[in-house]
């Protein structure tokens, strides 16, 4: 009998599910080209999140308010610890940090647009302010990060409030990049920088470490800005519990809290994947460390990375969050990876949906990008509306759960309004596993 | 000569009273007194006054300073004149860490030596130092001049732009994509104006001039070492 005659039943071709197709095209890819991959977004691994709970809604033992007819207030206040001015907003989300040189102006117009009209703040990024920005922003949060790029004390004074940065859910400990492609003559001037190189942020603050300098320097961010403005911390999910408490310690209004779902512009990879906590995983440590401290809800905390619905609003908020921040969402909204650009994506060797080469500058929504022609792809105006109106549907969501749940504000909403789906995503939140009143390292219990 | 006591007043009534100086104020005289090692002393200053502190200063003395001039007797802690815009900040003293860093402009002054990484970041002061540095200063120095009368610590100049670093002393050692560069009839000129703006008596021929060989501005396998 020959092994070879096809009439006989043949061994399927079996492919590894340790080296899979993609993990040998990387290898491939690595080999060829002597650089790690470089990407932006955030973690895409399947990892336990605001999916693997579940709203219990009223029954008998709580009654619901009624949909469209009975008040369910949004409303949030920032910074309320030590601001004279705290930021007060609508809505409890918010847009994340993303600079301008990542995205275009026309994108950072559209943000400010959208947010501001839907009653909400916007952020900086790792660039300095744009007058653009500024102008189409009610609320505008301004990011003091390591690189200190663009700072200086007249924009400080300008914001509404600041946010030191200490990390990022996509690459805690890790510093930033922002490849040559997109060091346009107006990125350059804005960073100090010759056009066209390869911009490195560093992971650390020049002039600070540890949470004793910090307190220091939150001090003199204070006394330039006249005590006026709330300070956030933004940390990126690694040891919530700590990173919170220590950042209260030093003085905090806020913390921002971000997971690693969170978006970067451009870092490795192997970075974005396999550092840092799931958003999931971050929230109620965080909170336990606010409840120790006495200053739950005093000081607010902002929770971010892979915010995606309203549904994902509530869940955050009822695990004891004072506010979500989107970034990927609020791009997505703006037009990021729609499939009208499919033919385009194509020629950069991918598809609409997985576009993640933010970094290269050759962005066909014209957000990610300061590619002059592709830039004017994106109306700000337009961008603006659709951001708006997003914010809105999120809103009305978080808002029909809150109502169904029994609530008539969003921060009514509790821990005691969820189960989990899974023995993971339980012993995360420590919210019961569903149809029992158990989860995982729950006290009094042998597991 | 206005007088404010750090003694008797409250941190935040010294640098309110400072800040709310106009650009043509009459009152541009101001001595600082008890400082004993305050942090953040005259940060966020906006006009051309004098300001002299007669004692020691804590973390971010004259932080994102412009315009004014801030004169420090004693010795400055960590970040002195961090983010200056514009003006001068004068140390009688030493420096600790970080001092000018990620400045902009003005002129930072260290009559005694700086810590390690002096002038990490600048972008565009100029810092001068009779004395010696510490290690890994001018780390990513993106623009401006620092100049060192003393010695220079390991690393120096690690990562760096665009800034010119000038030493006179010994080098203990380069960081990375950081070279000695030949020294042109425009950076004496350079060299020259500074040392006569700090009022240091020293001749520029005397110094080397160090700068980025460029090498790491686009990611080359080759250099994956350096990184």
């Amino acid at each position: 009998m020959n092994e070879h005659d096809r009439t006989i039943p043949q061994t399927a071709p079996i492919q590894s599910a340790t080296f899979s197709n993609a993990v040998t095209a990387e290898i491939r890819r690595a080999a060829a080209t002597g650089i790690y991959d470089i990407r932006g977004g955030g973690a895409k691994r399947r990892v336990p999140h605001f999916d693997d709970l579940l709203f219990l809604g009223a029954s008998i033992s709580r009654y619901p308010l009624e949909g469209y007819r009975e008040k369910c207030g949004t409303n949030v206040t920032l910074g309320t610890r030590f601001a004279k001015n705290p930021i007060e907003l609508d809505i409890p989300i918010t847009i994340a940090g993303m600079s301008f040189g990542a995205l275009s102006a026309q994108a950072k117009e559209a943000l400010g647009r959208g947010a501001s009209a839907a009653g909400t703040s916007t952020t900086t990024g790792d660039g300095g302010m744009t007058p653009e920005e500024r102008t189409h922003s009610t609320k505008l949060v301004y990011q003091y990060l390591p690189s200190r790029y663009g700072m200086n004390p007249d924009d400080l004074r300008r914001a509404d409030a600041i946010e030191v940065v200490v990390g990022q859910g996509a690459k805690p400990g890790g510093g930033g990049m922002l490849l040559g492609q997109k060091i346009s003559d107006r990125v350059a001037e804005m960073r100090t920088l010759p056009k066209g190189i390869d911009q490195r942020s560093a992971c650390r603050h020049p002039d600070w470490t540890g949470p004793d300098d910090l307190e220091i320097k939150i001090l003199e961010l204070r006394e330039i800005t006249g005590w006026q403005v709330p300070i956030y911390v933004k940390v990126g999910g690694t040891r919530p519990y700590y990173d919170t408490a220590l950042a209260v310690k030093a003085g905090a209004d806020v913390v921002v809290l971000d997971g690693m779902q969170g978006g970067t512009a451009a870092t490795q990879d192997v970075f974005i994947e396999n550092v840092g906590l799931p958003t999931l995983a971050c929230i109620r440590p965080a909170v336990r460390a606010l409840q120790d401290m006495g200053l739950h809800r005093e000081v607010q905390l902002v929770v971010s990375g892979g915010i995606r619905s309203g549904a994902d609003v509530a869940k955050a908020l009822a695990l004891g969050a004072d506010a979500v921040s989107i970034g990927t969402a609020a791009m997505v909204a703006l037009g990021d990876n729609d499939p009208k650009w499919e033919a385009e994506y194509q020629k950069l060797g991918t598809t609409a949906g997985a576009y993640d080469d933010w970094h290269e500058g050759r962005d066909p929504a014209g957000i990610t990008t300061q590619d002059p022609e592709l830039a004017a792809r994106l109306d700000p105006i337009e961008g603006g509306r659709r951001l708006r109106n997003y914010l809105k549907v999120m809103t009305l969501e978080a808002q029909t759960i809150a109502r169904a749940c029994g609530h008539n504000h969003l921060h009514n909403l509790e821990p005691e309004d969820l189960c989990a789906l899974t023995m993971e995503a339980a012993a995360m939140t420590q919210v019961p596993l569903a149809g029992t009143d158990w989860y995982p390292g729950k006290p009094g219990s042998d597991y | 000569m206005q007088s404010i006591d750090l003694a008797t007043a409250p941190l935040r009534e010294m640098n309110a009273t400072l800040q709310a100086q106009a650009a043509q104020t009459n009152a541009t005289q101001w001595e600082i007194l008890n400082p004993r090692g305050a942090h953040a002393i005259a940060v966020g200053l906006d006009a051309p006054i004098e300001v002299t502190v007669r004692g020691s200063t804590g973390y971010y003395c004259a932080g994102m300073n412009k315009q004014a001039t801030v004169h420090v007797t004693g010795s400055a802690g960590p970040g002195v004149a961090e983010n200056m815009m514009s003006g001068t900040v004068i140390i009688d003293g030493d420096a600790s860490q970080y001092a000018g860093a990620t400045g902009r402009g003005g002129l930072l002054v260290i009559r005694g030596n700086a810590s390690s990484r002096c002038g990490i970041s600048m972008k565009g002061i100029d810092i001068v130092v009779q004395g010696n540095i510490g290690h890994m200063s001018a780390f990513m120095a993106q623009a401006g001049n620092l100049v060192v009368c003393g010695d220079a610590g390991e690393a120096l100049g690690d990562s760096l732009y665009e800034a010119r670093l000038f030493v006179r002393g010994k080098v203990k050692s380069l960081g990375a994509d950081c070279i000695e560069k030949e020294m042109r009839a425009e950076h004496l000129e350079i060299l020259r104006d500074l040392l006569a703006r700090a009022e240091v008596d020293a001749r520029p021929e005397e110094f080397r001039r160090y700068g980025s060989a460029r090498k790491l501005y686009n990611f080359d396998i080759d250099n994956a070492a350096a990184y």
